[in-house]
């Protein structure tokens, strides 16, 4: 029986007990800085254990049937005259897409057929044979409250007004660039942006791309190579793990968000230099994200720049999710901290979250900057961005700026920060288990449970709110979660709503595991003193 | 009590035993069991890695380790930096650093950059959709339009399954890892393109080039692997073996020979990955690539890669092929699942461009007319020699003799480029990143064909790089 508690303390410790964050070195923040990870009762790891087991055997019972005829093979089979050639797919590798993936795969890939502001249409789809096919009816869900979508700020819009120059520029310009940045493809509208980029940034200067995922995997190798080492956070996003792995250098992994291994790691590496030959590194690169999206947390900026600038390493910052989401006025995480954008070597963000376009950016010093046209893997061989793309960001960009002569930018920042505020304390109060820090408008609810992971979503849609539920393998197989995205353009009314909804949710389902829900420990949950001017 | 009988004999053996032993084999025993001892006393043994560095040393290791800058300094005559700026939209007529030109630099092959139903389609898009999606396919990023685009691609190239990229390098560069992994092995042309070689990069598998459209190099190399897997046929029966080749070449301009292709996937059970970027909306009767213009069957090609960036004057990329392949890569394919989807507005404007392809199928005929017009009038160009099909829209241009070095080439070719542009064609030189490639191409310039390029106009880009050629190589 102790080995039993041993092999459950174990299992735990690699995913209950994660050795995040570590100890925080206070001094070096300007405002406090609250996140929380809380951990879940024993029974739920045990519940959760018992239902992927009950899956996993049900699932060898289904292939057995199907191998054995004895239930109708729905997947698509390779053609007759290829059926000698080596498979294409070695049966064991999809196993949990076609045994659990399934059945619960009508919560992912909903198609939509309007704007994906605060509230959207969804089009109806039903399976005759769970979940193998769809089918449309035809019929569309209206206005169903939009928790999925990256639209921090609001700037998915259909307001004419609003869009009046994006229009203008979609007649003169059209769709296509066909050419490269080195080719024919720079147009005054790329110069343009970028010149408005490193303005917003506070920066020398900026390139942008067509793609965010492209931005990071054609960079990063462009940056480093063989001969210098990566130091990459353990939960940072593929495009990011993707453009590591392509640029051949050495990748070492810290533990995420914690100081104390991040400066262990950076020790060692200059100390005992390669492995093997022991020459020095060429150069070191620390890569980080702004707010992790799966988490909620954002980066400990003040203590990494402390570090890089005592062990003189570079830092990559991702700021996908985090510009235009944090700050006061909406320039990101170094603006959150206080701090200078000359303090982060390589500014990387994209366009596709608070900006309601597409596309990615690279800023910082002028040097650097050069270097990326001339060098990049996009600028020479991908197509540059669409112009109605680029005066889609401009707008969105002047208008957080208050260059279009209104305010309306710092509202959208100011509403933002107040409906996230709002969306997380009263989770909190409910009872529910939820990841990440307080100024962070990614929301993850922790579900646990796979069979949870289902009803949760489809019980939600039934009440016209449309969430996103994630498992594994994008977060760790017993953290599954529900992920909440606030906007700026969610009013009162439409948080209360789905406020209202995952309380009756949380008690029918049993989802509120935390410990400590705010009315009985009021000292954990100091309301920040930043106070907002109505 | 019998048990106690039982102990009592085995003792009076085990001593019977210890005395009838010859003294060699106790004197070792006794050895052993001293060393036994003393290895269970002896302290613990650490590997020797420069932990008796003393704590001021490492100090001064750390102060003293100096990194190279981030990004080294960047010449500021480097070409690239120099860039052609181009105000407006980059249509027929292009006004390029402040002068007008005819275009013959952006793959706009069908015209379709400034077509006003392209546009208007584009347009009532935006009014009902905004601009971005807010999100990956997964996560409520898959519109209406995305579903109706990838019905219609597959219609079009009559397939069963089609799946869209919002980027189009990210498509190939996709594709490939999704289905060849480590172990797995892929003979791939020498003159692929760089999108293909970081998809193979990123699927870690054996890659093994064969010489550019030298089918008999690519039987040997089959020959050889086939030789290899009669040793070892377990690992053989899992292995994975694919084919990466271009239908129209962008390095070279030059068509694969895609029936002797097929007949070697049958001989030697090799799978077929096709990207069509040059050759989609510009080969066969109807616009739909090299299969129609061989006429092979369109299901005996394993997965077919295009991008939308050229035919179709929109943005990004698509897949197309039996659903069996193709729904693999809605979980697995990286730029598909872990990117945002592409914005709606692009797609109505690829689908306006599809129903314009589909509506008249007369402009192929016309395009390839066009690219035998401009590839006849530039043979006979002093010091420079056309590379590429004659029915291929975009050519190149390479020095007949290099003057040595690379640097000078294309010093040599952007005089000739200035001198064009100057004189009112616009022109470019095809761009690579010289470190970064397997197999460099040589310094060209890039000729590319229009279907909005009047005869006149085909005929006065000839003489005039004759005129070029003429005065700056000579």
């Amino acid at each position: 029986q102790c080995r039993l508690n041993v092999l459950i303390t174990n299992f735990c410790s690699v995913s209950f007990f994660p050795q995040k964050n570590g100890i925080s070195n206070g001094t070096l923040y300007k405002k406090t800085f609250i996140e929380h990870f809380e951990q879940a009762p024993m029974y739920v790891a045990v519940f959760t254990f018992v239902g992927f087991a009950v899956g996993t055997i049900f699932g060898y019972l289904r292939d057995f049937m199907r191998a054995w005829g004895l239930e109708k093979r729905n997947i698509a089979a390779e053609r007759e005259q290829q059926k000698d050639f080596v498979p294409l797919y070695q049966d064991f590798e999809n196993f949990y897409t076609r045994n659990l993936y399934l059945r619960i795969r009508d919560n992912w890939n909903r198609p939509i057929c309007s704007v994906p502001g605060p509230q959207f249409d969804l089009m109806e789809r039903v399976t005759d044979d769970y979940n193998w096919t769809f089918r449309f009816t035809g019929r569309t869900i209206r206005n169903v409250i939009n928790m999925g979508s990256y639209n921090y700020l609001g700037f998915a819009e259909t307001d004419v007004n609003a869009l009046k120059t994006v229009t203008i520029e979609l007649k003169k310009y059209g769709t296509g660039v066909c050419s490269t940045r080195q080719e024919m493809g720079t147009l005054d509208k790329h110069v343009e942006l970028e010149k408005l980029v490193a303005k917003f940034l506070g920066v020398e200067d900026a390139m942008v791309f067509g793609m965010g995922f492209a931005t990071n995997s054609m960079n990063i190798p462009a940056l480093v190579g063989k001969g210098c080492l990566i130091l990459s956070d353990e939960l940072n996003h593929t495009s990011l793990v993707l453009g590591a792995r392509l640029s051949g250098a050495t990748i070492r992994i810290f533990k995420h968000n914690n100081m104390q291994s991040l400066e262990k790691l950076l020790r060692d590496a200059i100390i005992h230099g390669q492995p093997r030959t022991h020459r020095a590194w060429r150069k070191i690169i620390i890569l980080v994200e702004g707010i992790y999206s799966m988490e909620g947390s954002i980066v400990r900026l003040p203590e990494i720049v402390s570090l890089k600038n005592k062990y003189k390493a570079y830092l990559y910052l991702d700021e996908a999710h985090s510009i235009g989401a944090v700050g006061a006025t909406g320039r990101g995480v170094v603006e959150y901290f206080g701090m200078s954008p000359d303090d982060v070597d390589v500014l990387m963000g994209t366009f596709t979250k608070s900006f309601g376009a597409a596309g990615g950016y690279i800023a910082g010093k002028k040097g650097l900057v050069d270097f990326l046209r001339t060098h990049s893997h996009s600028a020479v061989y991908a197509t540059s961005m669409c112009p109605a793309v680029a005066e889609q960001i401009i707008r969105a960009m002047k208008c957080l700026m208050g260059l279009d002569g209104t305010t309306q930018g710092l509202q959208r920042v100011r509403q933002l920060e107040k409906n996230t505020r709002y969306f997380r304390r009263k989770l909190h109060e409910m009872g529910f288990i939820i990841y990440g820090n307080d100024d962070s408008p990614v929301v993850p609810l922790l579900l646990y449970m796979p069979g949870k992971i289902g009803a949760f979503a489809r019980r939600m849609l039934e009440k016209n709110i449309g969430v996103v539920v994630v498992g594994f393998p994008a977060t760790p197989i017993t953290e599954s979660r529900a992920r909440f995205c606030v906007s700026a353009a969610h009013t009162r009314e439409m948080l209360d709503t789905v406020l209202n909804a995952l309380d009756e949710l949380g008690d029918f389902l049993h989802l509120k595991y935390s410990r400590y829900s705010k009315s009985s420990h009021p000292e954990l949950y100091e309301e920040s003193r930043l106070e907002l001017e109505d | 009590m019998a048990a106690g009988v039982g102990q009592q004999w085995v003792l009076v053996e085990m001593v019977q035993a210890f005395y009838e032993a010859p003294a060699y084999h106790l004197i070792l025993e006794g050895i052993l069991i001293l060393w036994i001892i003393r290895l269970l006393f002896s302290k613990t043994y650490k590997l020797q890695e420069r932990s008796d560095l003393t704590l001021k040393e490492k100090e001064e290791l750390i102060e003293e380790w100096q990194p190279e800058p981030l990004v080294p300094p960047v010449p500021k005559d480097h070409p690239a930096l120099n860039y052609n700026i181009v105000s407006g939209p980059p249509t027929h007529i292009i006004t390029v650093n402040g002068k007008e030109c005819i275009n013959f630099a952006s793959f706009n092959f069908l015209g379709l950059l400034n077509n006003e139903n392209v546009k208007s389609a584009a347009q009532a898009s935006l009014k009902k959709y905004g601009v971005g999606t807010c999100g990956p396919r997964g996560f409520y990023g898959t519109f209406d339009v995305h579903l109706e685009l990838e019905e219609r691609l597959a219609k079009f190239m009559r397939t069963e399954e089609a799946i869209i990229y919002s980027y189009g390098f990210a498509t190939i560069a996709s594709a490939i890892p999704a289905y060849s992994k480590r172990g797995d092995i892929v003979f791939v042309d020498e003159a692929a393109c760089f999108a293909i070689q970081k998809g193979l990069q990123a699927s870690r598998s054996n890659i093994k080039l064969f010489k550019h459209n030298d089918m008999a190099d690519l039987e040997r190399l089959l020959k050889e692997q086939e030789t290899e897997d009669q040793k070892n046929p377990r690992k053989a029966r899992v292995t994975r073996r694919f084919i990466v080749v271009e239908g129209l070449y962008m390095n070279t301009g030059d068509i694969c020979p895609l029936p002797e292709l097929i007949k070697l996937k049958y001989k030697y059970k090799v799978r077929i990955f096709l990207e069509e970027s040059l050759s989609f909306g510009v080969l066969g009767e109807h616009g739909r690539g090299i299969t129609e213009h061989f006429g092979i069957n369109i299901d005996d090609i394993d997965l077919i890669s295009a991008n939308m960036e050229n035919s179709l004057a929109s943005i990004g990329g698509f897949c197309c092929g039996r659903s069996f392949i193709i729904d693999h890569q809605r979980l697995s394919g990286q730029g598909y699942c872990f990117s945002a989807s592409l914005p709606p507005l692009l797609a109505a404007a690829a689908i306006e461009a599809l129903n314009i392809m589909e509506d008249n199928p007369d402009i192929f005929q016309t395009l390839r007319a066009k690219c035998e017009r401009i590839h006849k009038a530039l043979q006979g160009i002093s010091g420079l020699k056309v590379v590429g099909e004659s029915f291929s829209p975009a050519l190149h241009l390479q020095l007949e003799e290099s003057c040595g070095s690379r640097e000078n080439d294309v010093k040599l070719l952007k005089r000739v480029v200035d001198y064009c542009m100057n004189s009112g064609i616009a022109l470019t030189q095809a761009r690579y990143l010289e470190k970064e490639e397997k197999c460099l191409p040589p310094p060209s310039i890039r000729v590319v064909v229009t279907v909005e390029q009047t005869e006149q106009e085909l005929d006065k880009a000839a003489s005039l790089l004759k005129e070029a050629a003429q005065s700056v190589l000579n």
